[in-house]
């Protein structure tokens, strides 16, 4: 099973690197933890695009969470979110007994103070994974005894589509001159 | 053969928007715009509306005189519209279809670029370079777009008499995709 390794070692050292590669007072200022979490969450993004290219358009919230712990762990860490609980009021607490990418560290509390950093992907992977799919959340990790960790995250409700951006649709014309469409009647009038 | 083809982000404005250059562009941008209020009802339609609320595909949005609009919704909330000629019978549903699952290819691995960002136009570069075309070119129904060792471009030719013209470069794949979609049924 060497493609299980790929990513965990992959991981490892992108998490290694981002630190080694930390500038003056970054690492206290939680800077790393920042970058890992950003790169997780392009990758999230890029990740449920091409997931969801077949699945059914889903119904509710709850649906895309049971997604998540379902297919979406499935193909990134080869088994399923343990537990999911929730309080039907936008919070998500996402229980994994056996982390893949905590179970080579230790088995209990060795190296707990270290595992922040190596959650901080994986967080940034829930939170651009939902963002794409319409969810703006937070998403924060705990872990009390290793390899289990539970990862939580908070929807931010009140999140209003914009209306029809009409007044910003910019024509490219032709002549490599740009027209930005101002006013409808302008439209009417051709 | 589409005629038009148009991705819109989530937040409703536009991603990517091409029409064939013989046409006047304004009225499908118009066009487009005015389907969106379409995808929305049909999306917000709750069980009782005769599309399959799970399927990704919503056919044909509405028909004008001219033209007929085919519309597509990934689970990310982006829309795919696709405006086709009336006059062409011989499209089917099923060529729609397939034609809006490439699309949808090309759009998630565009996504997946790690030089695009989320969000932003589908373009190489933002404010694309561009370059003068050195060939007079004919403006037809036949054939609008040209493919040469640099990739496809549109030449429009810009006032008669005067043979050269600025060629803005978009996005290598996914333009290559959708030109074919214009030219010949996928």
């Amino acid at each position: 099973m060497a493609d299980e390794a790929l990513f965990l070692l992959l991981h490892n050292e992108m998490v290694s690197g981002v630190y080694k590669s930390a500038e003056q007072g970054e690492v206290e200022n939680g800077r790393c933890i920042t970058k890992l979490e950003n790169m997780g969450f392009r990758v999230g993004q890029g990740l449920i695009e091409r997931f969801t290219k077949d699945t059914a358009r889903f119904k509710d919230e709850l649906d895309i969470m049971k997604f998540i712990c379902k297919d979406f762990w499935t193909t990134v860490f080869k088994k399923q979110i343990d537990n999911l609980r929730t309080n039907h009021q936008g919070i998500y607490v996402l229980q994994d007994n056996k982390f893949r990418l905590l179970t080579q560290m230790s088995a209990g509390k060795q190296y707990l103070e270290h595992a922040s950093k190596y959650l901080a992907f994986t967080c940034g992977l829930i939170r651009g994974g939902l963002s794409n799919l319409g969810i703006k959340s937070i998403v924060t990790a705990e872990v009390s005894s290793m390899p289990a960790c539970k990862f939580q995250g908070t929807m931010q409700k009140g999140v209003t589509d914009t209306p029809n951006k009409m007044f910003q649709w910019i024509l490219c014309h032709r002549n490599g001159r740009l027209r930005r469409l101002t006013k409808p009647n302008i439209i009417l009038k051709t | 053969m589409a005629v038009c083809i148009a991705v819109i982000a989530k937040e409703n404005y536009p991603l990517y928007i091409r029409s064939t250059p013989t046409e006047n562009e304004l009225k499908f941008h118009y066009m487009v715009h005015t389907s969106l209020d379409v995808v929305d009802e049909k999306i917000s339609a709750m069980g009782k509306a005769l599309v399959d609320q799970r399927e990704l595909y919503l056919g044909l949005l509405y028909p004008t005189e001219d033209y007929k609009v085919y519309g597509y919704v990934t689970n990310s909330k982006v829309k795919f519209v696709m405006v086709v000629d009336s006059s062409n019978t011989a499209l089917r549903d099923n060529e729609i279809r397939s034609m809006f699952r490439k699309l949808h290819n090309s759009y998630t691995d565009v996504m997946c670029n790690p030089f695009y960002n989320p969000g932003d136009r589908i373009q190489s570069s933002p404010g694309g370079p561009y370059f003068l075309c050195p060939y007079p070119v004919q403006v037809g129904p036949t054939s609008c777009v040209r493919s040469s060792p640099g990739g496809p471009y549109s030449c429009v030719r810009s006032s008669p008499g005067e043979p050269y013209s600025l060629c803005p470069i978009q996005s290598r794949a996914f333009d290559n995709m959708v030109t074919s979609m214009m030219i010949q049924v996928c």
